[in-house]
């Protein structure tokens, strides 16, 4: 059997910028790149629904998450402060496959950029970081120890390139590109990309159950239609109807 | 002893998991033994596979959430030869929830589950998520006579008709369909509901409409549970936000036999289990020795 919700205290919290928060808990098991947890940060119905949210590290028992603080779940987890409980269930999803060997791009749009941390400590090749905010970078210092080159845009034109983070990215460079952040960009990029590269994408639709019961959040595909939550999140694009 | 009886069946208990909302149970399975259910209303059937809606399928809202999934399934077929055959091995009734377009859909689907081994039929004609059909048949009560009727030719198991709360008048619609042959009612299915993007000036769902379910709509599926049940002979199962144990003993002190257990299998996913050990606590502690001390009770 699988554990249903358990309950973890929040043992480190802090803001990475005014609206994105980053808390660890305690976690011993097998975590992927790539996979999500359902979140509750209250007790009892309201909000129904859990939230899911990446994995953005795992280290020393350790599990970090980002979260954008926007709606009235995630308000509700910014509230929280150490020793305060959250419930997990998790880790759910497939994740991203580890390559090695390889010419990587990850291309990250805003929030996007949580689950490709963890996956660039996971991958060895030449990576390469895009990252495209809307005011300010965050959590890219710490992608360099992992990592080749680093690429920044931001709508503000506050640090890195004024503009799209798809302007900076040359695919013919790339063996493969991976990619998680808003599906405008995701699908701006898969233009760029498309005969040139592959692109892998991890897809973040609306959830309620999280463990493929609902069809709630399920796509399209070329082999009938899959949920982004048990047989994602992450998909090749070339498999996507989109 | 928390058994019931609806139709011909056995419950072992009176909690059963709604249609929709517990896929066939393969994924719950791995959380918990689905063994233990009273019963399992399997994902809405239909004769055909069908892909479902297109756009966003979710919306979360104040004490609920509306869904648009449009009966995604993949087909009656497919489902006898595939997970019927994983539930079959579970000790716990298997409620197939047959859905459908035209008549002629439904029918041919009924002919096919009545051969195979689920113990009981549930017709979903309240269904607000299909263009033609479905939620059709749940409005008026002489359409819902109607369709249960030439269900009923059809089907020597018995037979449960999922009611609609948009149905325009709850108790005929219940009388109707028990005058057509029903075994037993469930209600409620979703309220067709409405939420806006104010950004986008659209409608969040690409069909406008969708279904409203969760714990925001239970004291308008109690008042409708109560009516019904107070009316007709057959059983009512209740249905709408339920979350606890508590609630479920609402539904039966306000009439009904047994109850399903919706969306809240999204918020935990043995939820049922905390629902059936709490029912058990309860009715030692008042020391009921059976449910039927408290049905319909207020
Ligand atoms: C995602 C979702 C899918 C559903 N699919 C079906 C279905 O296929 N057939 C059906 O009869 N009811 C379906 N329903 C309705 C539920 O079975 C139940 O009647 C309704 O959600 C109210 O109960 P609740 O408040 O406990 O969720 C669905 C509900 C949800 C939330």
């Amino acid at each position: 059997m699988k554990n249903s919700y358990i309950h973890k205290k929040i043992i480190f919290k802090e803001k990475l910028a005014p609206n994105i928060l980053r808390i660890k808990v305690e976690y011993s098991g097998q975590v992927k790149p790539g996979q999500f947890f359902m979140i509750r940060g209250w007790s009892g119905v309201e909000p129904l629904l859990s939230r899911a949210i990446s994995v953005a590290d795992y280290e020393n028992e350790q599990i970090s998450f980002l979260i954008e603080v926007k709606g009235s779940g995630t308000k509700l987890i910014d509230k929280l402060g150490l020793g305060d409980e959250i419930s997990l269930l998790g880790p759910l999803g497939q994740g991203f496959n580890i390559e090695s060997g390889k010419k990587i791009a990850l291309v990250a749009g805003g929030i996007g950029i949580a689950p490709l941390l963890y996956l660039a400590k996971k991958m060895d090749g030449k990576v390469d970081l895009y990252a495209g905010f809307r005011e300010k970078e965050y959590l890219v210092e710490e992608f360099k120890p992992y990592i080749d080159e680093v690429h920044i845009a931001t709508d503000s034109g506050k640090t890195g390139h004024k503009g799209l983070v798809t302007d900076l990215i040359s695919p013919d460079k790339y063996d493969l590109v991976i990619t998680c952040g808003p599906m405008v960009m995701m699908k701006a990029l898969a233009q760029i990309c498309s005969g040139r590269v592959d692109l892998e994408m991890s897809l973040e639709n609306n959830m309620a159950c999280g463990i493929g019961a609902c069809m709630g959040c399920t796509v399209e595909t070329k082999t009938g239609m899959k949920t982004v939550c048990k047989n994602g999140p992450v998909f090749k694009e070339s498999e996507l109807i989109l | 002893m928390m058994e019931v009886a609806i139709g011909n069946i056995k419950f072992k208990n009176p909690i059963i998991a709604a249609s929709g909302t517990f896929s066939n149970g393969r994924e719950f399975d791995e959380y918990f033994d689905i063994g233990k259910l009273g019963g399992i209303a399997t994902t809405g059937l239909t004769y055909k596979r069908r892909d479902g809606n297109k756009g966003i399928r979710l919306y979360e809202t104040r004490s609920g959430m509306m869904n648009s999934i449009g009966l995604q399934n993949e087909g009656i077929e497919e489902f006898l030869q595939n997970d019927m055959k994983f539930l079959k091995e579970k000790s716990t009734n298997i409620i197939a929830n047959l859905g459908g377009g035209e008549l002629e859909e439904y029918i041919l689907g009924a002919k096919l589950l009545n051969k195979s081994d689920v113990d009981m039929i549930e017709l979903n004609i309240s269904c607000p998520n299909v263009k033609k059909g479905g939620m059709s048949y749940g409005i008026k009560s002489k359409d819902a006579y109607e369709i249960t009727r030439q269900i009923r030719e059809v089907v020597d198991k018995s037979l449960i008709v999922k009611l609609s709360p948009n149905a325009e008048n709850i108790v005929e619609m219940a009388l109707a369909c028990e005058d057509a042959g029903a075994d037993a009612v469930s209600l409620v299915n979703t309220f067709n509901a409405l939420a806006i993007d104010i950004g986008k000036r659209k409608a969040i769902f690409d069909n406008k409409t969708a279904g409203l379910s969760g714990p925001g709509i239970k004291p308008i599926a109690l008042r409708m549970v109560y009516q019904v049940a107070q009316n007709i002979k057959i059983p009512t199962i209740g249905i709408g936000g339920i979350v606890s144990w508590m609630d479920v003993v609402e539904f039966i002190m306000a009439g009904a036999t047994a109850v399903q257990v919706g969306s809240s299998n999204f918020i935990k996913p043995d939820i049922c289990m905390d629902i059936i050990t709490g029912l058990e606590e309860y009715m030692a502690r008042e020391n009921i020795k059976n449910l039927e001390e408290i049905k319909g009770i207020i």
